[in-house]
C-alpha cells in the first residue's frame, strides 16, 4: 500500500497532467455508452411501429423484438441514461470540468483546428487538452443529449408535461426533434469511435485513465 | 402522417391497412422481447446474470415495467387535464386503427345492443343505447396518442364516466373498471378507478357530432385522453367494477398497463 501511495504522490507532483480522464468520467462514460446503445436500438424498434420517414430500421439492429419489447427496453434503459446523465452534468459543473475542458470555443479556433485535423496536422500530444473541434463536438453533444431527453419526456407525458410538449411545438413536432437528436448522436458516435480507433491512446485514457 | 392518411376509411388503401394490422398483431416470435441481434444489450445489462438466457432478461424488463407503473402513478397527477384543441385542429380524416382490417370490425346492431354492468355496483341493470343517449353529454376535442407513436386530434361527445358510475351506484373505492368489447378475439382493457373518475374520461357516442361510426367503435367507445389509444376501448359491451386486475388484450402482451400520457 505504501509504495502505491508514494507512486501516486509522485505522479501528482511531478507530472500532474498524467491522469487524462478521472475515474468518475470513465465510469460515467461507459455506463452512458451502454445506456445510449440500448436507447438507440430500442428507439429504432419503436420508430418502426410508426415510421416518420419512408424507411424502417432492419430488425437485426433493433432491440426488443417488437413494439412492446422495444418500449420495455427503452423505458428500462431510460433510468440508466437519466440518472447517469444527471450525475455527469452535476459533476461536470461542480468540478469545473466543463468550464476547464470545453471552454472557450471560438469560431476561428474551430476553423483552424478543423483544417489541421483534415490535413492530419492536428497534435494529439496532450490528450488532457481538447482542441477546438473536440470542444465544439463534446459541448454540442451534451446539449443534444439534454434535448433528446427533454423531447423524449414530452412525448412520454404530453398531458402531464404539456408545457414541455408545447415548448417543442406539440407532440408531433417533438417526435421529429427526438429523431433528429438521435441522428445527431449516431453521427457523433461514428466520428467519435472512428477517431478513438485512429488515436488509440485516447481510448486507453478513457479505460485506464492514462 | 402522410402515410397514415392513406390508412383512412374513405378510399381505404387495403394493402397498407392490412400491413398495419399485421404489424400490430401478436405472434409467437413477437412474444420474445430479445432478438438474436440484440444480445449486446442483454449482455451488458445483465452482467452477473445468465446472459445467454434471454427469458431472465424478459423477467427483469417486466419487473422494471411494473416499477415504472408504480413510479408514474406516484409521480404524476392523475387528475391533470389533457390539453384541448379548437375544432380546426381536428385530424381529417381521423385514422382507423386496430389489429384487424376494417371489414372485420364488429358490425353491431344498435337496437339489439345492451351495455352490461357488472361487479361492485348497486344497480346492475343493462342499458340500451336509447337510454344511454338520454344521459347528459359533453364534447371534447383532444389528442389521441397511439402506443405506436402516431397521434390524431378528434372530437368526441358522450357522458362523463364519473357521472355514469355515480348513477349506477358504483363502489368508486374499487381499483378498476374493466371493459369487455365485441372485437374479434375479445378485446378487453382495465382502467384504474382514478382515471375512470377523471373529468375527461368519457363514454363516447358521437364522433365529430355524428353518431359514432363503425370504424371508431359503434355503438360506444371509452375515450380516455390521459391514456394511450389501446386503453380507449371501442365496441364496448360490458363494464365491470372490480378490485381484481383482470389484464387486458395488449397489457397481457407486454404493453405497460399504466400507459398514461
Amino acid at each position: 500500500m505504501s509504495s502505491l501511495a508514494v507512486s501516486d504522490d509522485h505522479a501528482d507532483t511531478a507530472t500532474p497532467a498524467k491522469v487524462i480522464q478521472p475515474g468518475w468520467v470513465r465510469v460515467l462514460h461507459w455506463i452512458n455508452a451502454v445506456a445510449m446503445v440500448m436507447m438507440i436500438m430500442s428507439g429504432w424498434q419503436i420508430y418502426n411501429a410508426s415510421p416518420l420517414f419512408n424507411f424502417t430500421f432492419s430488425s437485426s439492429i433493433t432491440l426488443g423484438g417488437w413494439l412492446a419489447g422495444g418500449l420495455l427496453w427503452h423505458f428500462a434503459a431510460m433510468w440508466l441514461l437519466m440518472v447517469n446523465g444527471l450525475i455527469y452534468l452535476i459533476l461536470g459543473f461542480v468540478t469545473g470540468r466543463f468550464r476547464r475542458k470545453l471552454l472557450p470555443i471560438t469560431p476561428s479556433g474551430v476553423i483552424s483546428d478543423a483544417k489541421a485535423a483534415l490535413t492530419f496536422k492536428l497534435s494529439h500530444d496532450d490528450l488532457s487538452i481538447y482542441n477546438s473541434v473536440q470542444r465544439l463536438l463534446y459541448a454540442g453533444i451534451i446539449i443534444v443529449g439534454v434535448v433528446i431527453v427533454l423531447s423524449g419526456l414530452s412525448m412520454w407525458k404530453p398531458v402531464q408535461l404539456y408545457w414541455l410538449s408545447a415548448l417543442f411545438g406539440g407532440y408531433d413536432v417533438a417526435r421529429y426533434v427526438h429523431f433528429t437528436c438521435m441522428a445527431l448522436i449516431v453521427a457523433f458516435l461514428v466520428i467519435h469511435v472512428a477517431l478513438a480507433v485512429l488515436v488509440p491512446k485516447s481510448l486507453r485514457a478513457m479505460i485506464i485513465g492514462r | 402522417m402522410r402515410r397514415l392518411r392513406k390508412l383512412l376509411i374513405p378510399g381505404v388503401d387495403k394493402k397498407l391497412l392490412v400491413r398495419d394490422a399485421v404489424k400490430v398483431m401478436p405472434d409467437l416470435t413477437r412474444r420474445r422481447f430479445i432478438t438474436a441481434g440484440a444480445s449486446i444489450g442483454a449482455l451488458t445489462l445483465l452482467t452477473g446474470c445468465d446472459v445467454v438466457d434471454s427469458s431472465s432478461a424478459e423477467e427483469l424488463l417486466k419487473k422494471v415495467s411494473k416499477f415504472n407503473d408504480a413510479v408514474q402513478a406516484w409521480m404524476f397527477n392523475p387528475d391533470a387535464l389533457a390539453p384541448t384543441f379548437p375544432e380546426s385542429a381536428i385530424t381529417k380524416p381521423f385514422p382507423f386503427n386496430a389489429y384487424y382490417d376494417l371489414d372485420d370490425a364488429p358490425d353491431i346492431d344498435g337496437k339489439d345492443w345492451k351495455l352490461e354492468v357488472r361487479g361492485l355496483v348497486e344497480n346492475k341493470k343493462s342499458w340500451t343505447l336509447d337510454e344511454l343517449y338520454k344521459l347528459p353529454q359533453v364534447k371534447q376535442v383532444t389528442r389521441h396518442i397511439c402506443v405506436e407513436g402516431w397521434s390524431a386530434i378528434g372530437s368526441w361527445t358522450g357522458t362523463p364516466m364519473r357521472d355514469f358510475l355515480k348513477r349506477i351506484g358504483a363502489d368508486t373505492s374499487a381499483k378498476y373498471v374493466w371493459f369487455q368489447c365485441a372485437d374479434k378475439d375479445g378485446y378487453n382493457s382495465p382502467l384504474d378507478m382514478r382515471t375512470a373518475l377523471h373529468p375527461q374520461t368519457q363514454m363516447t357516442f358521437k364522433f365529430a357530432d355524428e353518431i359514432l361510426p363503425r370504424a371508431y367503435g359503434y355503438p360506444m367507445k371509452i375515450r380516455v385522453p390521459t391514456k394511450l389509444g389501446f386503453k380507449n376501448p371501442k365496441y364496448v359491451i360490458s363494464m365491470e367494477v372490480t378490485n381484481d386486475y383482470k389484464g387486458g388484450y395488449w397489457e397481457d402482451q407486454g404493453y405497460n398497463s399504466f400507459s398514461g400520457n
